[in-house]
C-alpha cells in the first residue's frame, strides 16, 4: 500500500470510529434534557433517576466522542495537507465556526451540568444540559456544512493564479441544498440512535423486573423510558425517511455516478428498476453484475418521481464525466466501487429496520397502561440497539466512498468549478512509514478505548436505575446551610471524579 | 488594518487562552503523582480543575480550526511537517480525556492506577511537546521552496527546541502547583504551596536562559520587551510563591506565559514559519486566506469570543470555592464484577 492508501485507511477507521460515538451523545443529550426537563416541572422524582441513569450513560460517551474529535480537527492537515492547501479558505471556515460556537458551549456547560448540582439554581442547571444539546446539534450543522461542500462545492470560486478555492459567499456555503438535506438526515439519524438506546436499555430492564415479578418498579420507572424512546425512534424514522429520499433525489442530480454505482446500474435506462439483490464478481466491472431481485420502475420514481423517467447509468456517466472533467487525463476511474457503494447503501436501510422492529414490538407491548415480561422483546431490544450504529457507520461509508475518485466532487449540474481528486490531496511530505506508525497507533488505542467504553456502557446499563436519588439543588429548603451549624454551609461535593 | 495580520494577532490569542488554561490542567495533572500519595489527595487535585479542562481544552481546538480557516497553508505545513510529533500529542490528548471522565466510573484500585497513568502521560507529553514545537517555530525550520517542511523528525529535535519544551514543562508545572494552592486547602494546600515556591527558581532560571536565547538568535529588537515582562512575571512568581500570595502569583505565571506567547509570535512576524532558508520562509500573507474569508471570520471571532469568556468566566466563578480532602465523596463508582452485587439488590428489592 501507498502513503495514499494508508492516509485514506486510517481517515475512514478514525472517522468512522468517531461517528460512532457521535450520534448517541447528539440524540442523548437532548433526551437526557427532555428527561430531566420533566422532573423540574412535575417533581416527580422517578424522572430525576433515570436523567442520572442515562445521564451517566451519556457521559461514558461523551468522553470518548470528544476524545476521538481532537484527531479531526488536525489529520486535514497531517495526513491531506494538500486537500488543505486547496480547500482551506472556504472548508476552514466551518471547522473554526464549529469550535468557536459548538464546542466551546458544549464542553464548558457540560462541565457545569456534571458538577454543578448543587451548586447551581434548578432551573440555571437544566439550562445547562439543554445548552450542551444544543450545541452538539449545533456541532452537526458546521461540519455537515464542511462535509457538504465537498459533495456540492457552492459558494466557490477557482483562483487560476493560485490555484486554490476561494470562499465568494458564506451563506451559500451555509445554505448548501445539500447541507439542508444531509442536516436533517444525520440529526434524525442520531434521535433514532439515542430512542433506540433508550428504549432498548428500559425494555430490556422493564421484561427483566416482570419476570421478577417487580411489577410495579417496572410501571413506574422503566415503562416511561420505553415510551419517550419508541416516540423518538417514530419522529427520528420518519424525519429519516423524507430527508433521506430528499437527499437521494439531490444526489441523483448532483453526483450521478454515486447514485449509479449505489444500483449498479450499468447503462442508461428508462423506467430504471430498484435493485434489491444484485451480485457483481467483486471486479467493480459493472458487466460482470448480475441482479437477481429487482422492483420495475421504482428506481426512476424515487429518482424523478416518475416511473419511467430516464436515468444515467455507468458506462454514459464515466463518458461523460472523463470528457468533462478529465482534464486531458483519460485513465481515471470516475465509478465509485461498486461492491461498496451497493452494499453499503443497502445495509444502510437494512439496519434501520433493527429499530423498526424494537419500536413496533414495545409499542404493542405496552400498550394501554401494559408493561410487558415478554422475552423476545428483550431480544429485540438488545439486537436492535446496535443496528442504528451501524446503520450511521454504512451511511457514511456509502456517502463518502461514493464521492470517489473525488475528496471534492463536481456536479454535472454545473457546480463544477472545485474538484479535486482524493489522489491529490494527499500530504507530499509524510511517508508511507509515518502513516502506518500512525495507523497502527489508532488501530491499538481505538480498540483499548472501545473495549474499555463497551464494558463501562454495560456495566452502567445493567446497574439499572438507582432506587433513589436526592435533589441536591441549592433551591431545595432541605439543602439550605442550618445557620447554627457553621460545618453545613460546608458539605461535600455532591459529584467528585 | 491589514486583516491577516490582525488573524496572526488572533490565532496567537487562542494560543495564549490555551496555554494559560490548559497550561494549569497540564500542570496539575504532572503533579499528580508528587503531591497525590493517597488516592483522597489526588482526587483533590483531579477536582479542582475537574468542571473545567475540557473548556479549557477547546481552546486548542479553535486555534487548529482557526489557523485552518485564516492560513491554510500554515495548517497545512505545520501539521503534515511536524507529523508524529502532533501524533504523540493527539495520542496524549486522546487518553488524557477519557482518563479524567471515566476515572471515577470504577472504584477499584487497579483501575485507578492506571488511569492515573494516563492522566500523567496525558500531561507531560503535551506540556513539553507544545514547547518543542514552538521553539522549532521560533527557531525556523527546513521548508523547500513549495513551503514543504522537508527537515524529517529527527531535525525537531535540536538543543534550542528541547530546551523550549522543558521550559513549557517547568512553566506549566508551576502554573499547576500555584493553581493548586489557589484552589485548595489543607494537605494539598500545603504541598502544593511548597513545590510552588521550589519550582519558581528553578522556572526562573531556565525560562530566562531559553527566552533570551531566543532573543539574541532569532527574535527582533522590540520582543525584549516581551522579554522583560516575561522576567518580571517570573521575579514576581518566586516572590508572590514564597509569600504565599497565591492570586498574586497565578496572575504572574498567566503573565509569563502570555509574555511567552508574545515573544514567540513577535520573533515568527513576519512570518507564520520561518525556514532555515529565509527565501524559504512561509509570510503571513502567502499563507492566508482571502480577505473575504478573513471578513467573515473575523465578524464571527468578534461575536463568539466574548460570549465565551463570559460563560467560561461564570464557570470559574461557580466553582470558586477551595476543595480540601473533607470535600471528597466517597467512591460512588462500580465495580467491573457485579454478580454478587447484583444479587443483592435483586433479593433485597424482594424481601
Amino acid at each position: 500500500m501507498d502513503a495514499l492508501d494508508l492516509a485514506r485507511w486510517q481517515f475512514g477507521a478514525t472517522t468512522v470510529y468517531h461517528f460512532i460515538f457521535v450520534p448517541l451523545t447528539i440524540g442523548l443529550a437532548p433526551l437526557v434534557a427532555i428527561m430531566q426537563t420533566i422532573w423540574v416541572r412535575t417533581q416527580n422524582e422517578t424522572w430525576l433517576r433515570l436523567t442520572k441513569f442515562f445521564g451517566k450513560l451519556m457521559l461514558i460517551n461523551f468522553a470518548i466522542g470528544v476524545a476521538t474529535g481532537i484527531v479531526q480537527e488536525f489529520q486535514f492537515g497531517m495526513n491531506w495537507s494538500e486537500y488543505s492547501r486547496f480547500v482551506g479558505d472556504v472548508f476552514g471556515a466551518p471547522l473554526a465556526m464549529e469550535a468557536l460556537a459548538a464546542f466551546f458551549v458544549e464542553s464548558t456547560f457540560l462541565g457545569l451540568w456534571i458538577f454543578g448540582w448543587d451548586k447551581l439554581p434548578k432551573k440555571i442547571h437544566l439550562a445547562c444540559i439543554w445548552a450542551v444539546a444544543l450545541a452538539t446539534n449545533l456541532s452537526a450543522f458546521f461540519i455537515l456544512a464542511a462535509n457538504s461542500w465537498m459533495q456540492h462545492p457552492v459558494g466557490t470560486t477557482f483562483n487560476l493564479e493560485t490555484g486554490r478555492a476561494e470562499m465568494t459567499d458564506i451563506w451559500a456555503v451555509l445554505s448548501n441544498n445539500t447541507l439542508l438535506a444531509a442536516f436533517p438526515h444525520t440529526i434524525t439519524a442520531a434521535f433514532l440512535t439515542a430512542g433506540t438506546f433508550v428504549a432498548g436499555i428500559a425494555a430490556w430492564w422493564m421484561v427483566r423486573l416482570v419476570r421478577q415479578g417487580q411489577e410495579e418498579k417496572a410501571r413506574e420507572v422503566y415503562r416511561p423510558a420505553v415510551q419517550l424512546g419508541v416516540i423518538t425512534m417514530l419522529i427520528a424514522g420518519v424525519g429519516l425517511g423524507i430527508s433521506g429520499h430528499a437527499q437521494g433525489q439531490l444526489m441523483f442530480e448532483q453526483q450521478p455516478t454515486k447514485m449509479a454505482a449505489a444500483e449498479a446500474l450499468c447503462s442508461t435506462t428508462d423506467g430504471a428498476s430498484f435493485s434489491l439483490l444484485a451480485v457483481g464478481d467483486l471486479t467493480n466491472n459493472c458487466e460482470g453484475v448480475t441482479h437477481y431481485i429487482e422492483i420495475p420502475g421504482l428506481l426512476s420514481f424515487l429518482a424523478n418521481n416518475d416511473f419511467s423517467s430516464e436515468l444515467r447509468g455507468v458506462d454514459d456517466l464515466q463518458a461523460e464525466y472523463t470528457a468533462r472533467y478529465g482534464d486531458g487525463e483519460t485513465d481515471v476511474n470516475y465509478i465509485p466501487d461498486l461492491t461498496i457503494t451497493y452494499w453499503s447503501f443497502r445495509l444502510m436501510i437494512g439496519m434501520a429496520l433493527g429499530s423498526a422492529a424494537l419500536a413496533l414490538t414495545a409499542m404493542w407491548l405496552t400498550r394501554q397502561g401494559r408493561v410487558s415480561g415478554n422475552k423476545w422483546l428483550a431480544r429485540i431490544a438488545l439486537w436492535a440497539i446496535p443496528t442504528p450504529f451501524l446503520a450511521s457507520a454504512f451511511g457514511w461509508i456509502f456517502t463518502e466512498m461514493g464521492r470517489q475518485p473525488w475528496v471534492v466532487a463536481p456536479n454535472p449540474t454545473g457546480i463544477d468549478e472545485i474538484r479535486l481528486l482524493t489522489m491529490r490531496g494527499v500530504s507530499e511530505v509524510v511517508s508511507p512509514t509515518e502513516v502506518v506508525i500512525s495507523l497502527a497507533v489508532f488501530v491499538v488505542l481505538y480498540t483499548v478505548l472501545a473495549v474499555a467504553w463497551f464494558r463501562l456502557m454495560k456495566r452502567y446499563a445493567v446497574e439499572g436505575v438507582s432506587d433513589t436519588e436526592k435533589d441536591v439543588s441549592p433551591d431545595n429548603p432541605d439543602n439550605q446551610p442550618d445557620p447554627d451549624d457553621p460545618a453545613s454551609a460546608d458539605r461535600p461535593l455532591s459529584f467528585a471524579y | 488594518m491589514d486583516l491577516s495580520i490582525l488573524w496572526f494577532g488572533l490565532i496567537a490569542v487562542l494560543w495564549t487562552g490555551y496555554l494559560v488554561l490548559e497550561g494549569f490542567d497540564f500542570g496539575v495533572g504532572m503533579l499528580l503523582p508528587f503531591l497525590g500519595k493517597d488516592d483522597k489527595n489526588r482526587r483533590v487535585m483531579i477536582n479542582t480543575i475537574g468542571p473545567v479542562w475540557d473548556g479549557n481544552e477547546v481552546w486548542l481546538l479553535t486555534a487548529g480550526g482557526a489557523t485552518f480557516a485564516a492560513f491554510p497553508e500554515w495548517y497545512a505545513t505545520m501539521f503534515s511537517g511536524f507529523y508524529l510529533p502532533l501524533l504523540l500529542i493527539l495520542v496524549a490528548l486522546i487518553v488524557r480525556v477519557v482518563a479524567f471522565e471515566w476515572r471515577g466510573k470504577i472504584n477499584t484500585d487497579t483501575w485507578r492506577a492506571w488511569i492515573d497513568r494516563a492522566i500523567v502521560f496525558g500531561s507531560y507529553v503535551p506540556a513539553i511537546l507544545w514547547g518543542v514545537a514552538f521553539a522549532n517555530l521560533v527557531r525556523g525550520v527546513e521548508l523547500d521552496a513549495d513551503h514543504q517542511y522537508v527537515g524529517g523528525f529527527f531535525a525537531l529535535l535540536n538543543p534550542f527546541a528541547l530546551l523550549g519544551g522543558v521550559t513549557t514543562g517547568l512553566l506549566f508545572l508551576t502554573h499547576g502547583a500555584i493553581f493548586l494552592a489557589l484552589k485548595t486547602s489543607g494537605e494539598i494546600h500545603e504541598k502544593s504551596s511548597k513545590v510552588a515556591s521550589t519550582l519558581s527558581v528553578i522556572t526562573l532560571v531556565v525560562a530566562a536562559a531559553w527566552a533570551i536565547w531566543a532573543q539574541l538568535a532569532f527574535s527582533v529588537a522590540w520582543t525584549w520587551a516581551a522579554v522583560a515582562v516575561a522576567a518580571i512575571g517570573l521575579v514576581a512568581v518566586v516572590i508572590a510563591t514564597r509569600l504565599r500570595r497565591e492570586g498574586w502569583a497565578f496572575i504572574a505565571s498567566a503573565v509569563v506565559i502570555v509574555a511567552a506567547v508574545v515573544l514567540i509570535f513577535g520573533s515568527m512576524y513576519p512570518d507564520v514559519m520561518p525556514a532555515l532558508n529565509p527565501a524559504n520562509s512561509l509570510s503571513i500573507e502567502a499563507a492566508s486566506s482571502t480577505p473575504y474569508t478573513l471578513t467573515v471570520m473575523t465578524w464571527v471571532a468578534a461575536f463568539l469570543t466574548p460570549l465565551v469568556l463570559i460563560y467560561q468566566g461564570w464557570t470559574y466563578w461557580v466553582f470558586r470555592k477551595r476543595i480540601s480532602a473533607e470535600h471528597i465523596p466517597e467512591h460512588a463508582g462500580l465495580t467491573f464484577a457485579q454478580v454478587t452485587a447484583r444479587k443483592d439488590t435483586a433479593s433485597a428489592a424482594r424481601s
